[in-house]
């Protein structure tokens, strides 16, 4: 792992500011330079408790997140109490005065540095000055952040920053300052769903219909906020099921939909998932995880629902699934999902969990002019009259048509139909549509990303992953290496429709061969299984709620060794 | 496209179908095709959405677009649908069990929005398709083999519901009257928000109550003097349990739910391109 990289957790109840001061210092990071990964532990309240927001950063990039912590900042007084056994041991606890401590922390007078309204812009002031931030960065954002609010609020944030630094710089405590990072290229601060929500858009999302569920729900605030801009309909449903069957309505009259929900969510659409199988219609549909069964808990991780996902749906039909590994990830795999949802007219899932989704991490600007958009434009390809809908194809894709745009008549069914979209009960004609609809499968799998794979070609340990445990399988791998081990990773982001070609020499040519999954039952390993044959026996489950981190890896690796 | 005074009946086409002889539903079918001619209406302006029952078949026997879909899901798919493309006619026809039970949180919702569409319901109370059982709209005793002791609870009343969540145009029609019936599809394909006309229609097999000779006994044509935009008198009519009134019971001037989004003034979301000047602006918000 990295040496040069700092933990930073701030720790406090619901309702302190603890999100806002989290998201202005990791800001401040991304933008002298640094890189970050931002995990965000929080309970299912929406006052009180304890919450966590915490920034691994380093001016190398970090791909994962850390346990040790170097630096706490405690909101409040059992912050230290829940989270001081993890401190590393050249850590350093900060923590307001008047909160009282104990002994070992580092006392910070707030209330002597700025009005209770400011206290969070003097606490950034107080972590940049420890942490040898520019102040001139961290002041230009602040001016960013709170330029609509006025003259007055801007010249108290100033000064309440400015007195932070003050009190802080130059000040010698046991924290290691962080090296000075080498550019300050512009990078955006993204979570996963930001960067779903940027990548949809940018392939011509022009629907998005949802239920409000964690940890899926500011996908769709990021997009409410700006459909009459982007010009894109966003509508809250009564229900998931209304939630998909509206984006299927609208996917069905020519706009391009994606759905965003949970497991239990996802639950409820699933009918529905077999509906767009069968009538041939474009979806994408976002399931972020999070650990059943049921309720389970809400605002915790979990990668469990990789088996329900790949079998959503009565019938057979042709499905991709993606599973993003970073949130660089998420933008380009939400664009794939839009295109191949349109090409092959059938569901493409895309499959992250609340970890990536509230993840925040440094990414490079994305090339817009270059991407080209999905999608049909408003000319309907020319068809021989009459129209057939459901035309049988080599490639199994029919032309599709939109209703209304042409006087051509576009007859979508839940039945079995004709080419013409009509109910048939011919046996049959219902053996080649079965088969029709397959083939698309086949064209998905000629289209599937190989999976990632890092390190010695004959390594002694090889970690299979797949999704948002990327960044720690690859860590604990050059872990591992600096330690003389002879480790490799393998990482799917695609996991549905698998290729085996693309990735069994790996798997055979690898000493060990471990899976790290977030579930407790090794699915995409019993997947792995399924589909090459191939028995991987030893497995790193995490299913306590919590990130699969590097460190974790290294401890359940330890343990079996 | 065509003009209104081209649109021929012909044009809707005639197609064998999979019902009883006798069912009501051959009625509707011929007064939905009727409405669409004298509303000017061409087969490709207009979509047809609707989920599953016999009545739900009903798009396959005329030319016209149509995404039937699954059981109760037929509103949602039309929303979705009339969002993305204002510019459809969209007609939702399925029966009472598929629009008032497995679907009635979308009816409600539906309404709520008011969505610029024509909702169909072929009400014969009683599921056909599954042979017997009892509907929403059954009537408290009904006895069927499924409910041997007879229906438990009182018949779900829907024109009481919209008249009562302020339904933009409620009417109940009868398959037994087809001119007064095109002309309530007419002037509800005609009402600018969601429109609701619950048809009447026996159920020749599995229905032996509620036979054309029960509805002409127990339904009656509302007077002229009916002010459709008089609410108290409209949710006294639709209350009436003993004798039913046919013809509009409610109107009320709304405004349609795609009129509310922004975006859509522009017209039709279909075709548009990413506008990459704006998205490089928000993706800027996050530097």
């Amino acid at each position: 792992m990295d040496g040069e990289a700092l933990n930073i957790v701030l720790g406090g109840e619901a309702g302190q500011g603890l999100v806002t001061l989290g998201e202005l210092l990791a800001k401040t990071l991304v933008r002298s330079g640094y890189s970050i990964n931002v995990t965000q532990d929080y309970q299912n309240r929406v006052r009180g408790g304890h919450n966590t927001f915490r920034i691994r950063t380093s001016p190398d990039p970090v791909l994962a997140p850390q346990e040790p912590i170097d630096l706490l900042v405690a909101l409040s007084a059992q912050t230290p109490d829940l989270l001081g056994k993890d401190m590393s041991s050249q850590g350093l606890i900060l923590a307001d005065r008047a909160l009282q401590l104990q002994g070992g922390s580092l006392e910070v007078p707030y209330s002597e540095l700025a009005d209770s309204r400011y206290v969070n812009v003097a606490a950034l002031g107080v972590l940049g000055g420890l942490l040898g931030l520019d102040h001139h960065v961290a002041l230009q954002l602040v001016h960013d952040n709170f330029s609509r609010m006025g003259a007055e609020v801007i010249e108290k944030n100033r000064q309440a920053l400015d007195a932070g630094f003050a009190w802080s710089r130059g000040r010698q405590t046991a924290l290691r300052r962080l090296p000075p990072a080498a550019d300050r290229l512009r990078r955006l601060m993204l979570n996963g769903n930001e960067a779903l929500v940027l990548g949809a858009l940018s392939a011509g999302l022009r629907f998005y219909s949802f239920y409000p569920m964690t940890p899926s729900t500011p996908i769709a605030l990021h997009l409410a906020a700006c459909a009459e801009k982007m010009g894109l309909v966003v509508e809250q449903g009564e229900d998931e099921i209304a939630v998909i069957n509206m984006a299927l309505g609208a996917s069905f009259a020519g706009a391009p939909a994606m759905v965003g929900t949970s497991g239990g969510g996802f639950a409820l659409m699933v009918e529905s998932v077999s509906l767009a199988g069968m009538t041939e219609t474009p979806i994408v549909i976002v399931v972020g995880q999070r650990p059943g069964p049921a309720t389970g808990l809400p605002t915790r991780t979990e990668q469990g629902d990789l088996e329900f996902v790949l079998h959503s749906g009565h019938g057979e039909f042709p499905r991709a699934i993606f599973a993003p590994g970073d949130v660089e990830q998420c933008f380009h795999l939400a664009r794939r999902a839009l295109e191949l949802a349109e090409q092959y007219q059938t569901p493409v899932f895309v499959l992250t969990d609340l970890y990536l989704a509230d993840c925040y991490q440094a990414v490079p600007p994305f090339a817009l002019e270059s991407l080209a958009q999905c999608g049909f434009g408003a000319a309907q390809p020319p068809v021989s009259t009459p129209y057939r809908r459901y035309a049988i194809t080599e490639d199994g894709i029919s032309p599709r048509l939109l209703p209304g745009m042409s006087e051509h008549l576009v007859v979508a069914d839940s039945d079995e139909h004709d080419e013409a979209g009509h109910l048939t009960e011919d046996l049959s004609i219902r053996a080649r549509m079965v088969e029709k609809r397959l083939r698309k499968g086949q064209g998905l799998a000629r289209q599937t990303m190989p999976p990632e794979y890092c390190g010695d070609d004959r390594p002694e340990l090889l970690l299979v992953s797949w999704g948002s445990t990327r960044g720690s399988a690859l860590e604990a791998a050059a872990t591992l290496r600096a330690q003389g081990v002879k480790a490799a990773t393998l990482h799917f982001a695609q996991v549905w429709p698998l290729v085996p070609e693309q990735f069994a020499a790996r798997l055979e040519n690898a000493g060990q061969v471990v899976s790290v999954e977030g579930n407790a039952c090794g699915q995409f390993a019993r997947l792995l299984r399924r589909e090459t044959g191939l028995h991987i026996r030893r497995h790193v489950h995490r299913y306590d709620g919590l990130p699969i981190t590097p460190e974790f890896i290294l401890r359940e690796l330890g343990t079996q060794l | 496209m065509s003009t209104p005074n081209e649109v021929t009946l012909e044009q809707y086409g005639r197609y064998p179908t999979a019902w009883c002889p006798g069912c009501g539903n051959f009625a509707i079918l011929r007064a939905v095709k009727q409405a669409l001619v004298s509303s000017g209406l061409a087969p490709h302006q207009v979509l047809f959405v609707s989920g599953i029952g016999q009545a739900a078949k009903t798009p396959h026997y005329l030319n016209a677009n149509v995404f039937n879909g699954l059981h109760g899901r037929a509103l949602p798919v039309a929303t979705g649908a009339k969002l993305a493309n204002p510019e459809l006619v969209v007609i939702v026809e399925s029966g009472d069990g598929c629009s008032y039970g497995e679907g009635g949180n979308h009816f409600l919702n539906a309404i709520r929005r008011n969505v610029d569409l024509t909702l169909i319901v072929h009400d014969n109370q009683v599921y056909g398709l599954t042979k017997g059982q009892a509907s929403p709209t059954s009537l408290q005793g009904f006895v069927t083999k499924a409910q041997p002791q007879g229906v438990l609870s009182p018949p779900f009343n829907p024109l009481a519901v919209a008249v009562a969540m302020h339904a933009g145009f409620v009417a109940r029609g009868f398959s037994g009257m087809v001119d007064h019936l095109v002309d309530l599809i007419r002037q509800a394909i005609a009402h600018p928000g969601l429109s609701l006309v619950d048809v009447f229609q026996p159920c020749v097999t599995f229905n032996r109550v509620n036979t054309m000779q029960w509805y002409r006994e127990h339904t009656y044509l509302l007077p002229a003097a009916h002010d459709p935009t008089d609410w108290e008198a409209a949710m006294r009519l639709a209350m009436q349990q003993d004798r039913y009134p046919l013809g509009i019971i409610y109107r009320e001037e709304r405004p349609a739910f795609h009129t509310q989004f922004p975006t859509l003034a522009q017209g039709p979301l279909v075709g548009r391109t990413v506008d990459k000047q704006a998205l490089a602006q928000l993706m800027e918000r996050y530097a």
